[in-house]
């Protein structure tokens, strides 16, 4: 059995977010980039299901800037067997991006894209679903766990109100939610192993996919902030407070 | 333009949300039908007393119950032809199909929409709510998911809206519905709640977080809420989680007890009324967005507040 594992790069989440003051976007020069951390989770359920020994290819992709690499050596280090790289200095939305995804399914034939729920940058949590309907397969989105049985996997989702468990026929969409696992580090010796592992650089012009913008950034602004309260001293204080602010 | 808003229900009462949802709807047209599907019947009286409500279709299905994506987008996208905007609440389950529908009519996702500036414009958060972005779209049918907690409801009541079955299209499904495990609770419902308390790593374990939240919000009627860090401890189930990639809440009242204030967490709450920190750490920066903070063992502090209370 043969997993896609789609990765994007994007801002580690520890980075405090500074907009532009020409309202243009995020500052991202001279930051710190990482793996999507929901991405690091598909990748280690994964490397998981190839070490029960139910998969026995992982393939992680990566679409964007040639700086992508390095999240894709992460992958690798992480135990994917292989790395695509899909060039390119345009800012995919979700549907480009699920339109690039199909074309690389078609090629690759896997059996599963297990993918994050969500990029922690546009925070979309959409491109498993476009994925899903482009290919026409069944999507099992937010997983907390999951077991292949057969030819069907079996997911528990994180719904509104608790838990859902869907079985898909494979081959299907799978995303991630935080609790599915945690992921591993990669050891020295994973990341050295990594960097002989082979990586393919393509361009995006290869795939003859229509990427086209549809969305225009008109501005890109910081949110009203949240003026300083005060520190109270007790349990008393603090309900006069509420009271005085009229919700309680 | 028509617009076609997709009802939140649990197949006996409309949630807010959906007049929520009506309110952005009514930012781009006049004319809005609703879509109740799943256990339709008693929920679609509800959604045609909603205000401002031109039609509400209703749609059964045992898949469609079960909030299968594949049933619900086939839906969705056989109506499409008659609207120009479809708007869902940015919910799991709205999210889990909203992309679905765009895909299928090759049109972009806006999700979170938190305001409509045009018809083609709106406006979302992105990187955990610390930027907000402005986009136009050039598609020309809009599919969005809508942040309830920015748009106030519409009445609830005073509307008469005709009610009308549509069918269910024929779908080969690869998805099948084997169980689910809802959290049955009576309190109010974390989104629609107008006093929510949280709580964090600091309880410690499940026994604690209940011990020490639930009377509290027993006492002030709130629903109870936590931090990633609580949830994935098993602290409280993962519907509680609040945060950048939980649930967003904007109550009058958010209490948030032993939570240190990650912006993840800040992402989901940063936008309620009146914030209350109770931490043992001066420096945590929950205390930023608090307009009361407690730096007290929670341990002497919620006992404290519980008897201050009566
Ligand atoms: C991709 C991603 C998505 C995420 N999404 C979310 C999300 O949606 N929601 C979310 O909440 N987090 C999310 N997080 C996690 C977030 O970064 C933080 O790790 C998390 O919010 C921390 O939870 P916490 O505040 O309960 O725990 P901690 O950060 O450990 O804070 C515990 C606090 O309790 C205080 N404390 C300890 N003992 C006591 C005591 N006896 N009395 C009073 N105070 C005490 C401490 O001073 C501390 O401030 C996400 C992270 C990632 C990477
Ligand atoms: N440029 C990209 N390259 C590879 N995978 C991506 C890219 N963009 C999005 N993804 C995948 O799609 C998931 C959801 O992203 P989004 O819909 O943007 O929130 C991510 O967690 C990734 O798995």
């Amino acid at each position: 059995m043969k997993v896609l594992v789609p990765v994007k790069r994007v801002l580690d989440y520890n980075v405090k977010v500074r907009v532009k003051s020409d309202q243009t976007g995020v500052d991202l020069a001279n930051v710190k980039m990482a793996m999507n951390p929901f991405d690091e989770i598909a990748v280690e359920e994964a490397v998981r299901l190839k070490e029960k020994g139910t998969v026995t290819e992982i393939v992680a992709v990566s679409i964007g800037v040639a700086q992508c690499e390095a999240i894709l050596r992460t992958a690798l280090a992480m135990g994917a067997d292989r790395g695509l790289l899909i060039e390119t200095d345009q800012d995919l939305e979700p549907l480009a991006v699920a339109k690039v995804l199909k074309a690389v399914v078609a090629q690759e034939n896997p059996d599963i894209v297990l993918m994050g729920k969500q990029a922690i940058d546009g925070d979309n949590n959409a491109t498993g679903q476009m994925l899903s309907a482009l290919l026409d397969w069944p999507q099992a989105t937010f997983a907390s766990k999951v077991e292949i049985a057969g030819s069907e996997a079996l997911v528990t989702r994180e719904v509104d109100g608790g838990l859902q468990t869907l079985g898909v026929q494979l081959p299907a969409v799978i995303t991630t939610d935080l609790r599915l696992n945690e992921p591993r580090y990669a050891s020295l010796p994973n990341i050295m192993k990594a960097k002989k592992k082979p990586l393919d650089t393509r361009a995006l012009a290869d795939y003859g996919v229509d990427a086209a913008a549809r969305l225009t950034v008109v501005k890109v602004t910081e949110p009203a902030k949240r003026s300083a309260g005060i520190k109270v001293d007790s349990a008393d204080a603090l309900i006069a407070n509420l009271k005085t602010a009229g919700v309680l | 333009m028509a617009v076609l808003v997709i009802a939140d229900h649990d197949g006996a009462h409309l949630r807010d949300t959906t007049l929520k949802v009506i309110t952005a709807a009514q930012k781009l047209s006049g004319d809005i039908d609703v879509l109740v599907y799943g256990e339709a019947s008693a929920v679609a009286a509800q959604a045609a007393a909603a205000a401002g409500v031109r039609k509400v279709l209703t749609a059964e299905s045992a898949e469609l119950k079960a909030d299968i994506a594949e049933a619900v987008s086939a839906l969705i996208v056989s109506l499409a032809g008659g609207y120009d905007a479809i708007a869902l609440p940015a919910t799991a389950s709205g999210k889990n199909v909203a992309p679905r529908i765009a895909a299928a009519l090759d049109v972009s996702i806006i999700s979170d929409v938190i305001d409509v500036v045009a018809g083609d414009t709106f406006v979302h958060p992105i990187y955990a709510g610390n930027a907000l972005e402005t986009v136009k779209t050039a598609d020309a049918k809009k599919v969005l998911t809508v942040r309830p907690t920015a748009f106030a409801p519409v009445a609830a009541t005073g509307g008469s809206a005709a009610v009308e079955a549509v069918a269910v299209p024929a779908v080969t499904l690869k998805t099948r519905f084997v169980s689910d495990e809802k959290v049955v609770s009576d309190r109010p419902e974390l989104g629609a709640a107008k006093v929510v308390v949280s709580g964090g790593r600091a309880l410690g374990s499940a026994d604690e977080f209940k011990a020490v939240l639930e009377p509290l919000a027993d006492k002030l009627g709130a629903a109870v809420g936590a931090s990633r860090a609580a949830v994935d401890a098993g602290y409280a189930p993962n519907d509680y989680q609040v945060g950048q990639t939980g649930k967003v809440v904007a109550p009058e009242l958010y209490i948030a007890v032993g939570i240190s204030g990650a912006i993840q967490h800040l992402a989901g709450m940063k936008d309620s009324k009146v914030i209350v920190a109770i931490n043992k750490d001066p420096e945590a920066p929950i205390f930023q967005v608090a307009d009361f903070g407690l730096v007290e063992d929670y341990k002497t502090a919620v006992p404290a507040l519980l008897k201050a209370l009566g």
